[in-house]
Parts: C-alpha cells; structure tokens; sequence
C-alpha cells in the first residue's frame, strides 16, 4: 500500500502523485433509497481516476457528491488534505475542480468562444467598472485569458466553430465544447460524467485520445465515470467499481478485471 | 410646406418621446425575464416604490409614520430635512438593491426550479405586496417629484422648426433629457452585459443554471444582482414618469403599457425593448392623430395592444425574440 503522499511512476513513465482528493465512508441517500453506500477511495495527482458500475450503480451520484451538487449525509471528503466543509457547487468550482455533464450542460444561446469564455470567470480579478472601461488591469486580464481559452480550442480542434452558436452544433461537437470550457478554468481536478455517452466509435476514440492528451499535455488530474469497460480500461490509471452503491473493486486495470466481484456485476449475478 | 405634414412630424418626434419612456419600462422586464425566465409583474410597482421611496427621502418624511403615529399616539411626519436630488436618488438605489435581496431571500429562492406560472403568481403577490408597503410607508396621497430635471417646451427646437416649416414643434425638454438618460443607460447595460465577468455571469445564468454552477457561478448573487438593476431601472422609470405626471398610484399602471412593448420587441432583448417602444410610441400617436378623427378619437388606449395581438398571431416572438423551435 502507497503512503498518502508518496508518488510514482506508472508502466508508461508517468509520474503520479500524493493523494489530491479523498472520500471517507461517504453514504448518500435519497428518502429511503441509499444511492452510495459508505463508499471510500482517493485520487491521486496526475492519474486518471476512473469510476465504473453498471447502470444505477451510483457513479454520477458519487460525482456529484465531488463536486458539491449532492450533500452526502456521512463521511467527509478531503481536498488536499483538509476536511472539505459542505460547499455550493459554485464554490467547489471556485476551488479548482471542473466539471462535464452527462447530459451537456452548455448555454445553448451563446457561442463556442462565449461558452468556453465562461470557464475562465473565476480568473478575473479587476472590479466591474475597469471591465466595462476596458481600463486598469482588464484589459490585461482579457488578453490573458482570451489566450487560455484559444489554447483549449486549438488543443479540442473546435477553431472552426468558434462563432458558431453552441445550439447549432452537433451531439459529439458538444462534448468537446464542454470538455473546453471545463479545461479553460484550468482545473486541479477534472471530472467527467460519461464523455463518451452517445457517442459512435470514432466518436469515441477521439475522446479518449483527447483526455489522453489533456493528462499529457496539462498535467490534469481526471476523474471519470464510464460504463463502457473496454474504453476505461485502456485510458485510466486506477479504477473504482461500484455496484447498488457499494465499491466493489478498486485498483488498476488489470486487478479489477481479475476480481471475481466485478466479472459477476457485469455478467448479472444474483445478489443473495 | 403644408401645416398637416409639419403637424404629423411633430406628432412622430413627440410619438418617438413617449416611446422612449414606455421602452424604459419595458427593459425593466426584459432584463429579469432574460436573466431567470420571470416575467416580474410587479415591475410597475416596483417603478411607483422607486418614485415614492425617492420622494420621500427627498422630502424628510419619515418613513411609515402614520403606522408609527397611530401605535405610539405621537405626531411625526418629518425629519425636518431636506435631502438634495443627487443624494436621494444615490439613497434610493440603496433601498431597491435591499429589495432585491428581500425578494430573493425571502421569496425567489425558495422557488427555484417551480414552473414558470408559480413563478408569475409571486410576483403578482409581490406586486400587491408592495404597493401596500408604499402606501404605508409614504402615505398615498399623490406626490410631486422634481429632482431637478429641466422641464417645459424646447425654445431651441420650437425656434428651429419655426423658421423651417413655419410652424414651431411643442417638444417637452423632460421627453428629451429622457431620451438621453435612457441612451445611457441602455449603452450602459449593454457594456455591462456584454464586457464585465457579471454580465457574462448574467447572461450564464439565463441560459443553464447547473452550467452556471459548474463553472463557479452563484445563482443567489446573480439573481439579486438582476433584481438591483431592474429595481435601478425602475428607479429611472420612475422618476421620468413620476416627474411628468406625479407620484401616484397609477404610475404602477404603465406596466400594463409595457406589455405591447413586450410583445413587439420579444421578451428577450434589450434592443427589442427600445425599438418596441418607439414603435408603439410613434404608431398610437400617428394612428391617433390620422385615424382618431375618424372613429371619434381615444384610439390611444387600445391601438398598442391591437397591435400586440396582430404581432402574436404573425410573429409570436417579436420582432427580436429568439425564435421558438420545438423540436418533436
């Protein structure tokens, strides 16, 4: 067992860190319906984190419970190091943890260029005034941010429809703006829910090369959810399984594809 | 030149004034409809709260006084002061931001996520809310404000048109000052829209609120924040109107004016607003002025929401509304 602050390095030479974010027991709960069940695991800086479980498992509640749009009832969850006390969702984002959404939450009324602008809202520091006025440390500020996200549209290859109202686009094209505006905030940690939902293969392999890249390129640490077993296995470094809001697994790869409790949840055994 | 022509044009550019006003109304509306999909009745009272709350902090008078004599048998009005125009407004801008915190904290948030009409009924609550609050405060007798603003016809212009066509122009120097105010403030809320981290924040939250709160946004601050300017709006309204016609009751009434402003423009832009505005400005007067006579006058109460209708049937979403697509 690694130390909490330990790092290493991984088959492919990438180095992973201390120990970024952690959930202690977390249990959640929807009236009587108990969506994660005392659930612990960390992520550590740098890696790839995956959470997968077939359908209903409790992924998505678990991201949420990260990034602060659900309110677990016990456990706590520690951000480098800390004791994280209970948050809005705008201030978990204001801490450096970025987010996609199964369900692509982008607004459908402004362009590409706006949507990923957005990201950066919280790096602007100068009053409302200096904005208007195009005066003082604004227009500084613009420049550099306006050079951030440019980079994030290079690197998701969306140059070309930048202008383009974001309602226009395409299902895949939509992923990769979100992915964008996410990336623009320049996180300490990235979550994911299902990047790769509805999407065709080629889709799909773009995706993943992209979060790849962003790993590579950015250092960003990632967490995703995915049910696809093929696709985590070959993009994450550790994996979580859940199953009826339980964890079920936990390691690399390839241990959690030994683990005779993840073979039976995705072949449907019997619980009993 | 003919006088009927000269007439006609003085008409329009008096028709384009009182557009001007309508269209300060209107973009009260707009801007809360746009950043939260209400559409705030209470508006107009807000604007008759505004005026009133003005006049009042003007005039010294203490504030729910004749609730206050009433409990404590004392006979207080006035603070025996007199506060000057510049600093009463300042004072008043005040009082409909702590507003807007009122109607977020104790109302609007509580019903996040709740169906539009929900939503439309609070803010018929508020609406009557207030006008009762208004009353108690400053009492309901009408009420003259003047902050200062020049009033009265325009020598320069009646001079000007005098010696082109021969027939000097009546233009209001209050429909004029209020047409450069309203420039004003309109350049104002689109810099503020389009440029600050706030109004893009603004217009984030109007479009997706979990996207808004993924990127860091708090609705809470951003929804008080569009209920200030909508309540400085309402100020700015307020005083116009209040200046022309008095601070009373029916000045909440020009909500109602606003609505065919609305449906001309589409409930979700601010240059909607103004042409809207101008629109109806102009088309009541000239209709008035060319038809009037001929249906026995008065077309000006109902020929703005004729024209409203006449618009819901061929263009549902204005002029400048965003186009409604329902994918099945």
């Amino acid at each position: 067992m690694l130390d909490k602050s330990e790092s290493f390095v991984t088959e492919d030479g990438r180095t992973i860190g201390g120990v970024v974010m952690e959930m202690q027991n977390i249990t959640l709960r929807f009236g009587g319906v108990v969506a994660i069940s005392d659930i612990s695991f960390d992520i550590r800086e740098g890696e790839i984190r995956a959470i997968i479980g077939p359908n209903g498992a409790g992924k998505s509640s678990m991201l949420n419970v990260i990034s602060g749009f659900y309110v677990p009832q016990e456990g706590q969850v520690l951000y480098h190091g800390k004791p994280r006390p209970q948050m809005r969702p705008y201030e978990v984002a204001r801490q450096g943890i970025a987010r996609t959404f199964q369900n692509i939450a982008l607004f459908e009324g402004m362009s590409v260029l706006d949507n990923v602008m957005t990201g950066r809202l919280n790096h602007m520091k100068s009053n409302v005034f200096q904005q208007a006025w195009w005066k003082g440390t604004a227009e500084a500020e613009e420049v550099k941010n306006r050079e951030v996200v440019e980079r994030m549209i290079d690197f998701l290859e969306i140059q070309h429809i930048r202008k383009t109202p974001v309602s226009r686009l395409p299902y895949g094209l939509k992923k990769r703006v979100e992915l964008a505006r996410a990336l623009s905030a320049e996180p300490s940690l990235l979550l994911l829910d299902e990047p790769m939902a509805g999407m065709n293969v080629e889709e799909k392999e773009d995706m993943s090369r992209f979060i790849l890249d962003v790993n590579d390129e950015f250092g960003t640490t990632i967490a995703l959810i995915e049910h696809d077993m093929g696709v985590v296995m070959d993009l994450s470094d550790r994996v979580v399984v859940m199953d009826y809001g339980r964890k079920i697994g936990d390691g690399t790869p390839d241990e959690v594809r030994n683990n005779q409790d993840v073979i039976d949840a995705y072949l449907g055994v019997s619980h009993d | 030149m003919p006088e009927q022509l000269a007439f006609a044009m003085e008409v329009t550019l008096n028709g384009l004034m009182a557009g001007v006003l309508y269209a300060l109304v209107a973009l009260g509306f707009v801007l809360i409809y746009k950043a939260s999909g209400i559409f705030n009745y209470a508006q107009g009272v807000m604007a008759l709260f505004a005026a009133m709350t003005l006049v009042g902090i003007m005039n010294g008078q203490v504030p729910f006084s004749h609730l206050i004599n009433a409990m404590l048998g004392t006979e207080i009005h006035h603070f025996g002061w007199h506060v000057p125009g510049l600093l009463a407004i300042l004072l008043t801008v005040g009082v409909m931001v702590l507003l807007a915190w009122l109607v977020q904290v104790c109302v609007m948030r509580h019903l996040v996520g709740q169906e539009p009409i929900i939503l439309f009924m609070a803010t018929i609550g508020l609406a009557y809310f207030l006008e009762g609050v208004s009353d108690l405060m400053w009492g309901s007798e009408i009420k003259t404000l003047d902050v200062g603003l020049p009033q009265g016809i325009n020598i320069a212009i009646e001079d000007a048109t005098y010696k082109l066509f021969d027939y000097g122009f009546f233009v209001d120097n209050l429909d004029i000052v209020a047409t450069v105010i309203a420039a004003l403030l309109v350049t104002g809320l689109v810099l503020f829209s389009q440029y600050t981290k706030q109004g893009r924040a603004m217009r984030a939250v109007a479009d997706d609120h979990q996207a808004a709160l993924s990127v860091g946004i708090s609705l809470n601050f951003i929804w008080v924040l569009v209920w200030s300017v909508a309540g400085f709006v309402a100020l700015v309204a307020g005083i116009m109107w209040g200046t022309k016609s008095g601070v009373q009751f029916s000045l909440s009434l020009i909500a109602l004016k606003a609505l065919p402003v609305l449906m001309l423009g589409g409930f979700t832009s601010i240059p909607g607003a103004i042409v809207g505005g101008l629109i109806i400005g102009v088309g009541e007067k000239l209709f008035e002025f060319l038809v009037g006579p001929m249906v026995g006058g008065a077309t000006e109460n109902w020929f703005a929401y004729v024209l409203a209708l006449l618009f819901l049937v061929f263009r549902p979403q204005g002029l400048f509304g965003e186009k409604i697509i329902e994918r099945v």
